[in-house]
């Protein structure tokens, strides 16, 4: 399988700069959704009350 | 033996049954390899095998584990690993003194084969890569997905598998070296039979994972797991695909690449560096992302920057690996894509390093009283230093300064001492308390005493190695009025003499560090608690809070 150069710089140039464009947009989204900031929230300082046993601390 | 107690009767015969098979697999490889070193390789197997059936069989009658057993989070391998991430440590760091001195005085190979500068080398980084991060990571990524899941693990017998597994294939590393048996693949040293028995071993690891999280109890994955996956993922990607080889034959232990020439290069390199990525950074992301926020008794500061720096370090640090590659038979424009993903990584490490940072803001009164939090914060501030190096180094004209110099030693022990040693000491520290039920440290002063000779070492270090590596580079590149170059290189090496003393300093000043610290640990374990255990565990629970001048 030979996979010349204008190939790859084609898939780099067109498929390539969508999937990066498309992933960071995405992740922006995620991130950034209203909704999720209450679990972010939650999860951020959920660690740190403790737990020295499974559920305990489940709310 | 203790840990034996903790399997069921069905975990125990299991065990039994595997320690057999691996016990047939050792014969199998010693009686294909008659003369050749796999023989001696499939000796070492049977004996680890066989030493461990004698110890499952001696714990064999024990009682079993009632089922109050699923009240609690299972322990026991995070308590091994760390053990024995110590253990490695000393190991790892005192093979790396050895072979910085051995630069300084050639004669330190005592005219032994085993011992020249092409087989202790990948002892120590074998050793302090896979042997003591390693099994740090092993050990932390069982201790915080248990935590932050709020689920025990699935079942006994599966984590403490993966990490005598990872272990046997540590060991097969670092006496293979000796024995002259390697790929030359840097980092990715071992032969094609320790490599099949490492896919093995990550596969259940990956699958204990998933399952721990599969029974959580929490809605949301807290980001320290998904770094830790990330690692175990991509670690089994980059093992598989750079490792595929033939073997010259089922008896023999050397083995011919499928890869040649410059493809072989790169997809070297690209295992290389995103072993640099999800080995040596990911995972340990993951235990600051836990540890820091724990310790510090804070919050992360920005849970979203947290994810944003996460998808980031992802998807650039796939493409940066071409970067080890600049003014090579490498296509140019490979070069410079490697080089653009790099310079673009500063982004999320930097805001990994600022999150952990801004954590720490309104905690910096816990910071200077307390040397475990220290070392995690000295840890964030050389992550944000040498992902900074890191960037500016993989652009080609500085490259062309900086490759096959000393500034790349520099460069990686910046990293491997200031950060992962540092993040992976102050996890320890935290970590030993908490999993043994003691109050504190065995001696809070040693711990201030490992961080002292710590920075020590990494600073004398990676300034000896800074110097000589620019000394170096600038030797090389230096042209007299006739057009040809100034100095020979045994000119350049003379100039290094100096720094090869201090880095071996240095790295003695580390070693030293990890000694006290190993001191710390074992008298930790071994002193019975000096207060009252009565009631211990919620109000240990507390104990990250405190601190010492409390």
């Amino acid at each position: 399988m030979t996979v010349e150069h204008d190939t790859l710089l084609w898939l780099s140039k067109s498929i390539g700069l969508f999937y990066l464009i498309g992933l960071s947009v995405a992740v922006m989204v995620y991130v950034y959704w209203p909704s999720n900031k209450k679990r972010f929230d939650r999860a951020a300082s959920a660690i740190l009350h403790d737990e020295d046993r499974p559920t305990e601390g489940v709310k | 033996m203790q840990v034996i107690a903790t399997l069921t009767r069905s975990e125990r015969q299991w065990a039994l049954i595997i320690l057999l098979v691996l016990f047939a697999l050792g014969l199998a490889l010693m009686a294909a390899g008659r003369n050749d070193p796999l023989a001696g390789h499939g000796a070492l197997v049977m004996i680890a095998a066989l030493a461990a059936i004698f110890a499952v069989i001696s714990g064999y009658f024990t009682p079993e584990p009632g089922d109050e057993r699923l009240d609690h989070y299972y322990d026991e391998p995070s308590k091994i690993g760390l053990v024995l991430a110590m253990a490695w440590a000393a190991v790892g760091m005192f093979f790396g003194v050895w072979v910085a001195a051995l630069l300084a005085w050639p004669d330190l190979t005592f005219d032994a084969g085993w011992a020249s500068f092409g087989r202790i080398r990948p002892v120590h980084t074998t050793g302090v890569i896979f042997g003591f991060g390693g099994n740090a990571l092993i050990a932390t990524s069982f201790y915080v997905m248990q935590r932050t899941s709020r689920a025990r693990l699935p079942d006994q017998l599966s984590p403490l598998f993966v990490l005598f597994g990872y272990n046997l294939f540590c060991l097969l590393a670092v006496s293979g070296y000796m024995m002259g048996i390697t790929q030359s693949k840097e980092y990715a040293e071992p032969e094609w039979y320790a490599d099949i028995w490492l896919v093995v071993v990550w596969v259940v690891y990956f699958v204990i994972y998933l399952r721990t999280l599969a029974r959580r109890n929490e809605p949301h994955i807290y980001v320290a797991n998904w770094y830790y996956l990330a690692f175990i993922l991509v670690v089994a990607m980059l093992h598989i695909v750079n490792n595929l080889a033939v073997p010259v034959s089922f008896g023999s232990a050397k083995s011919y690449s499928l890869f040649s020439g410059v493809q072989d290069a790169m997809t070297q390199w690209w295992y290389g560096h995103n072993a640099v990525a999800f080995f040596l950074t990911s995972g340990f992301l993951g235990m600051l992302y836990y540890y820091m926020p724990k310790r510090a008794g804070r919050p992360i500061y920005s849970y979203r920057m947290s994810i944003i720096s996460f998808w980031g370090i992802t998807f650039f640090y796939m493409w940066a690996g071409s970067h080890h590659l600049h003014y090579t038979a490498l296509p140019q424009w490979v070069q410079s894509l490697g080089m653009t993903f790099s310079i673009m990584l500063l982004i999320p490490s930097w805001v990994s390093a600022g999150n952990a940072l801004m954590t720490l803001n309104g905690a910096w009164h816990k910071v200077r009283d307390d040397a475990v939090l220290r070392f995690m914060m000295v840890a964030a501030v050389f992550y944000g230093l040498t992902t900074f190096e890191g960037s500016f180094m993989a652009i080609r004209t500085v490259n062309s300064l900086s490759h096959y110099t000393d500034w790349t030693i520099g460069h990686v022990h910046a990293g491997t001492l200031g950060w992962v040693s540092m993040i992976t000491f102050g996890a320890i520290y935290a970590s030993v308390p908490w999993l043994w039920k003691r109050p504190a440290m065995y001696s809070t002063q040693l711990v201030e005493t490992h961080f002292w000779f710590a920075i020590a070492g990494t600073i004398v270090y990676v300034f000896a190695m800074w110097n000589s590596g620019i000394i170096q580079g600038l030797m090389w590149r230096t042209y007299n009025d006739s057009g040809t170059l100034a100095y020979s290189f045994v000119d350049s090496l003379i100039a290094m003499h100096p720094y090869y003393i201090a880095r071996t300093v240095g790295g003695l000043l580390f070693l030293t560090g990890t000694l006290v610290g190993c001191y710390n640990v074992w008298m930790t374990i071994r002193t019975a608690p000096r207060t009252s255990t009565t009631g211990a565990e919620p109000a240990l629970a507390e104990q990250p809070l405190l601190q010492p001048g409390e």
